[in-house]
């Protein structure tokens, strides 16, 4: 295996369905429906999907909802913006647990 | 012209999969198009027919004469030019004025930029005291991304124009019909019409004022100029594969092809605009003028893989 991650592996993503297609059928159904136009719009979805794909790196997700937002009508210029709120939730998350450390420097430090 | 998407075999051919009662034309024609000429003073990245500046390819007065006999014997419902920019052809403004005696309802496909050239100015006004309805190309409500498709500066140069028509009363008044039409950008497919409708309703009237009737979003046939960028980028199988992923069966009975013809400029006639890009004649590669002698026949329609382009989500047309 040269490596880990091929793009055609996301066109067999429906073979995790094989051993379990009930649980693949339900989880296919609720995917559906969490995209689908609600509260808010299936074009804002597309975004958010966008943003966490980001922050859970997963290439497959980033390939489908660049295009998926595109797709929708957006802009490199508001998914560049994505980018970077899921860029500063990540940097914040790290460095917002520095709070943890001061609470150890200050419970255990003269 | 070289038709790259025949090249991908993963998918079926086109006549395969439409069922036999949508491969004929209807009983009864409705839209005669005519493609006025290649020669454009844009050259669009999504344009399938390859148009720009350097063609010269221009309709004669012959042809229209033709096929004005045609629509009157056919009892087509409308006439609609496509180019090219039709404006560039000379015989424009006499065919329109010829047409409206017999047609009440004339399109014209235009880029709008083509008014701010020498010449060409008092065209607003031209097709206004003509109640002709206008398809006005606008890729997109940012000038970024629409130049991206069609040139440095046209977003802002049409704009201008678009202007210009919405105070002629067109957008506004019920016999001044403004439509826009949306492309994507590349090897994508259209966002849903209305919801990029909505969009482009906010966006025009906010940043600039603009009001229009109604927005078409159209799937970029994979030929012409962008065939060959799909072939180039690498995205052609990836662009058919997802158009075939993308094939709404409720699309095959209101195929464009299955109510049109499409007229060349040199009186040859197709199913369709893009068929013509091809260069796909009607089965029998008949003309203008032969149509001209005869009554109107139900002729079975010729497909290829490019026509997995109007079948995508909602259809295209």
């Amino acid at each position: 295996m040269e490596t880990y991650y091929k793009p055609e592996d996301l066109g067999k993503f429906a073979t995790m369905g094989e051993e379990a297609p009930k649980l693949w059928e339900s989880f296919m159904n609720y995917y559906g429906q969490v995209f689908a136009d609600g509260a808010l719009p299936a074009k804002e979805k597309s975004l958010i999907a966008f943003a966490v794909a980001l922050a859970v790196q997963c290439p497959y997700c980033i390939d489908s909802y660049t295009q998926d937002y595109l797709e929708k009508g957006g802009n490199e210029e508001e998914l560049t913006e994505a980018a970077h709120v899921a860029c500063a939730i990540r940097g914040g998350a790290s460095l917002v647990h520095g709070v943890q450390m001061k609470n150890i420097v200050k419970d255990q430090m003269f | 012209m070289e038709r790259v998407c025949e090249e991908i075999k993963s998918i079926p051919g086109f006549s395969q999969i439409c069922p036999e009662a949508f491969q004929y034309t209807s009983e009864q024609p409705k839209v005669l198009q005519i493609n006025v000429g290649r020669k454009c003073n844009l050259a669009c990245k999504h344009c399938h027919l390859n148009c720009g500046p350097d063609r010269t390819e221009m309709i004669s007065r012959s042809v229209l004469s033709a096929c004005l006999s045609v629509y009157r014997k056919h009892g087509y419902e409308t006439i609609d030019i496509t180019g090219g920019a039709p404006e560039l052809c000379p015989d424009l403004k006499w065919f329109i004025c010829e047409a409206e005696q017999v047609c009440s309802d004339i399109i014209v496909r235009s880029n709008a930029t083509v008014w701010l050239e020498d010449g060409f100015g008092d065209y607003p006004e031209f097709f206004a005291a003509h109640h002709v309805t206008l398809f006005l190309s606008l890729p997109y409500y940012r000038a970024k991304e629409a130049d991206r498709q069609r040139g440095e500066g046209n977003f802002d140069r049409e704009i201008t124009c678009i202007r210009r028509l919405n105070s002629l009363g067109y957008g506004k008044d019920p016999d001044k019909i403004l439509n826009f039409v949306y492309n994507p950008n590349g090897a994508l497919l259209p966002p849903p019409q209305e919801a990029m409708e909505a969009e482009y309703r906010l966006r025009l009237a906010a940043e600039y004022g603009i009001v229009f009737n109604n927005l078409f979003c159209l799937t970029n046939n994979p030929i012409g100029r962008f065939g060959a960028f799909l072939k180039r980028s690498g995205n052609l199988e990836r662009y058919m594969q997802k158009l075939y992923g993308a094939l709404n069966p409720e699309t095959f009975e209101g195929m464009m092809c299955r109510t049109q013809i499409s007229v060349g400029y040199d009186g040859s006639i197709y199913d369709c605009d893009f068929n013509q890009a091809a260069d796909i004649p009607v089965a029998g590669r008949k003309t203008i003028f032969d149509l001209a002698n005869e009554s109107y026949q139900r002729r079975r329609i010729v497909f290829g893989r490019h026509c997995y382009g109007c079948t995508a989500g909602a259809g295209s047309s």
